[in-house]
């Protein structure tokens, strides 16, 4: 259950940067969660309630831009989208790739007032 | 509420213990991660002037359809969430190129064998390499004990409901172990086959290990930790003849996730295969 972990990171953060702007009330938070981050989002949800609980993100809106994976094989160049870590290059079946993209884990934005 | 254990207080927190220190178990629990939290302070100084003139609704309506509210402003972060842990993997890493510590970390799942590879490696070599070991564990000082027998200095990180070691909780150890250069350092993870895979230590190299007895797809079944490790250790060949395993199998799931995998074949019971691990182990503090 390392996604707690992860929560309280994103706590950390929005403490910091509200500390930071002198601000009290979070809105909304906006993060951005790779499909090959390791993070699963059911899990992440299910402990986000009491993460927050009196942090700056108590009463926040939570959304979660999900960034689907693609590699590009090292061998062709073919770039392909990813559902697994361990998906190999459609074209030439090489297990050899670059992750262009998909294992993000940040956060993007905060609205505050 | 404590992020690495999950309690609702501070007193079930990670501890760290060296072995015959138990009664300083208490004194320990804090907070790990608030000593550490100046640390990024300045990563977004540079940044935020700039925050204003980039607000997103005034250009980009499509995520921010409320937010026309003119006490409403939009902070953007674009902060890595595991950032804390890597600034701090970075700063082991740093103290280790400096001392000449080839450090270790050991994952894999509960009892396949992290401990007794260890204490075959250590009782092996220590005449020849200084070595210092960090164990995580949930509870007990078991495995520290253990170590602590072959007469190696161990610290034992007990993380309470946490279910991986992070990079502070290494800084925190490191500081009491006080290293000689040009050693290794193992750490041996929390055994579990998931979390660890997320968390730099600050470690050269990441060993996973993965024993006959568990099935030749884990590597597809837990893909993470395999594509994040350089080397799998097979342990417990001596087993092969009671069991319907292929190893061959095993390792082509292994480099399906992770093409640079390096493997080595042993048996910490009988010592099968362990003198080409130690090889390379001496090659890489040389």
């Amino acid at each position: 259950m390392h996604e707690l972990s992860i929560a309280m990171g994103i706590v950390k953060i929005a403490e910091d940067e509200t500390a930071k702007a002198n601000i009290n009330t979070v809105t909304k938070i906006e993060l951005e969660i790779g499909t090959l981050s390791g993070v699963e989002i059911d899990s992440l949800n299910f402990v986000w309630d009491s993460a927050v609980k009196n942090t700056v993100l108590e009463k926040a809106v939570k959304q979660i831009f999900i960034i689907k994976g693609k590699g590009k094989c090292a061998d062709c160049d073919t770039e392909f989208n990813m559902e697994k870590i361990y998906d190999c290059c459609p074209n030439c079946g090489s297990n050899f790739k670059g992750i262009l993209q998909g294992k993000e884990l940040r956060v993007k934005a905060l609205e505050v007032i | 509420m404590c992020g690495t254990c999950g309690c609702g207080s501070d007193s079930n927190g990670p501890t760290i213990i060296k072995p015959g220190e138990e009664k300083h178990t208490h004194q320990e629990h804090r907070h790990h991660h608030d000593g550490h939290s100046h640390d990024h302070d300045h990563h977004h100084d540079g940044h935020s002037h700039s925050h204003d003139e980039h607000h997103h609704h005034n250009g980009h309506s499509h995520s921010h359809s409320h937010s026309h509210d003119p006490k409403h402003k939009i902070l953007e972060i674009e902060q890595d969430i595991l950032q804390n842990n890597e600034v701090l993997a970075a700063r082991n890493r740093g103290f280790f190129e400096a001392k000449n510590v080839f450090a270790l970390n050991l994952v894999s799942s509960p009892g396949s064998g992290k401990t007794s590879i260890l204490e075959r490696t250590l009782a092996d070599l220590k005449n020849e390499i200084p070595f210092y070991v960090i164990e995580g564990d949930q509870q007990t000082l078991n495995d520290a004990n253990r170590i602590d027998a072959l007469s190696i200095p161990v610290i034992q990180i007990n993380t309470g409901k946490g279910c991986h070691l992070e990079s502070d909780m290494v800084f925190d150890a490191v500081k009491q172990l006080e290293m000689k250069n040009d050693s290794i350092l193992m750490i041996e993870n929390v055994g579990n086959l998931v979390c660890p895979s997320m968390f730099d230590l600050g470690e050269n190299k990441r060993v996973v290990i993965i024993s006959t007895t568990e099935g030749e797809d884990k590597p597809i079944k837990y893909p993470d930790m395999f594509h994040t490790s350089d080397i799998c250790i097979i342990n417990k060949i001596d087993l092969i003849p009671y069991l319907n395993i292929d190893i061959q199998k095993l390792k082509d799931y292994a480099l399906q996730v992770n093409p640079n995998l390096q493997f080595f074949e042993v048996s910490a019971t009988t010592g099968e295969g362990m003198e080409n691990w130690y090889k390379w182990l001496r090659e890489n503090i040389s």
